[in-house]
């Protein structure tokens, strides 16, 4: 190999390299920035799911929010759940799911469901998953804080 | 084609490499043990000050695995990102092996990170995985370094597998942010970012601990794996050197 063709090789090889990389770094910008977030859309909220009206209506979709406080009702003869989940802006949606929820599941919590928008305005869910918070507390996390309150706590249930 | 040095070309050179002994590679025992001290102690430390959590009991003790094993691996991607630079800029031999080594910790801590994430998702979360945005991102993060470790086994050539291992290398480290960024950036069934002010300061001194004992099991790891690769590379100067000074097959 004659040294003019060493070096040929060796800079068509970096342009390569660079090419790559900017080829690359260009995918992920545009990953990152473009339209492609507008598609992977996780779940679509109440009011989403609403709005889409026939466009979502019998479809596998993932529907998130909040189970609304006192929506709940849970019949564990037949493991049969109903809750309604709402977008905090004013949009509500009745959940049905089969079989027992995640051990987390509460009145207030957030969740994802999988399943499809019925007709009859029912969310049938096949899958009930429920969205934690970054949020970790101890049980009552004042009275941590303070032992000596936790203490009084303590004594006082003890002695009612 | 590919341009290994010519030992012939140097005999001299050639000649005092095959005489030169190999520096046996050193561990470093001290990290090793204050890796180990922190982890074992680290757990300890979180059952110990921290209550079960109000909403997830006892399960929460899994963040102080997870979420450091995470951390963990992003400090070896960013190793992997400046060590590929390195390889690229100023053809360093040695920062490929630095390369290796990170990589290596960081695909086996982020395939840590997928285990205990899903561990912990079934009772919390209901399901063991879902395709969400971080946990999509996390899986490419983890594949592609599966595959910059698998590129290396195949390719022979130590300067083509340096180059090759740089590019993806840097491809590899540059998802880091969008790992980090996504549960921002769409919407996932994993949580935000949690901060001192989302968690309770007894379950910060716990993952505090944590993050700084798979920080030293991180170092450790890359040393002794980088080393090792360094001997390994001395041997093999060693061996060609005598074989091309004495003709003598006999390595040793």
């Amino acid at each position: 190999m004659t040294p003019s063709t060493a070096a040929q090789n060796a800079r068509s090889r970096k342009v390569i390299a660079i090419a790559t990389v900017v080829l690359m770094l260009g995918g992920f910008g545009y990953l990152a920035y473009g339209g492609i977030g507008e598609n992977i859309v996780y779940f679509l909220t109440p009011g989403e799911l609403v709005k889409k009206g026939e466009k979502a209506v019998e479809r596998p979709v993932r529907l998130g929010g909040q189970v609304v406080d006192g929506s709940v009702v849970w019949n564990a003869q037949n493991l049969d759940l109903r809750f309604k989940v709402t977008d905090g802006q004013g949009t509500e949606v009745l959940v049905h799911s089969r079989g027992a929820p995640p051990q987390m599941f509460r009145a207030g919590i957030g969740v994802v469901v999988e399943g499809k928008y019925g007709r009859d305005g029912v969310f049938q869910s096949d899958n009930l998953m429920v969205k934690h918070s970054n949020e970790y507390r101890a049980p009552d996390a004042e009275a941590m804080k303070h032992p000596e309150r936790l203490n009084k706590t303590l004594m006082r249930e003890s002695r009612s | 084609m590919s341009s290994v040095t010519m030992p012939e070309s140097r005999p001299d050179r050639g000649a005092a490499a095959a005489a030169e002994p190999i520096a046996r590679p050193k561990v470093p025992w001290w990290l090793v043990g204050l890796a180990f001290g922190t982890l074992v102690s680290g757990q300890v430390v979180g059952f110990l000050t921290s209550e079960p959590d109000r909403d997830m009991g006892h399960l929460q003790k899994i963040m102080y695995v997870h979420v450091p094993a995470a951390w963990a691996s992003f400090i070896a991607f960013f190793i992997v990102f400046w060590a590929s630079v390195t390889v690229l800029w100023k053809r360093n031999e040695r920062a490929d092996l630095l390369n290796a080594a990170a990589a290596e910790a960081g695909a086996v801590l982020t395939g840590l990170t997928l285990v205990l994430g899903s561990i912990w998702g079934r009772p919390t979360w209901g399901v063991w995985w879902t395709w969400d945005a971080r946990l999509t991102s996390t899986a490419v993060l983890f594949l592609v370094f599966v595959g910059f470790l698998a590129l290396r086994a195949l390719t022979d050539d130590p300067e083509r597998r340096a180059r090759w291992s740089a590019a993806v290398g840097i491809l590899g480290a540059l998802n880091v942010p969008i790992v980090y960024m996504s549960v921002k950036w769409w919407r996932t069934l994993h949580q935000l970012q949690s901060s001192p002010s989302t968690v309770d300061a007894d379950y910060v001194l716990g993952l505090r601990w944590n993050a700084f004992a798979f920080a030293f099991a991180l170092a450790a790891f890359v040393t002794i794996r980088y080393r090792t690769a360094l001997f390994a590379l001395a041997a093999d100067r060693r061996a060609e050197a005598r074989a091309l000074a004495g003709g003598s097959t006999d390595a040793r």
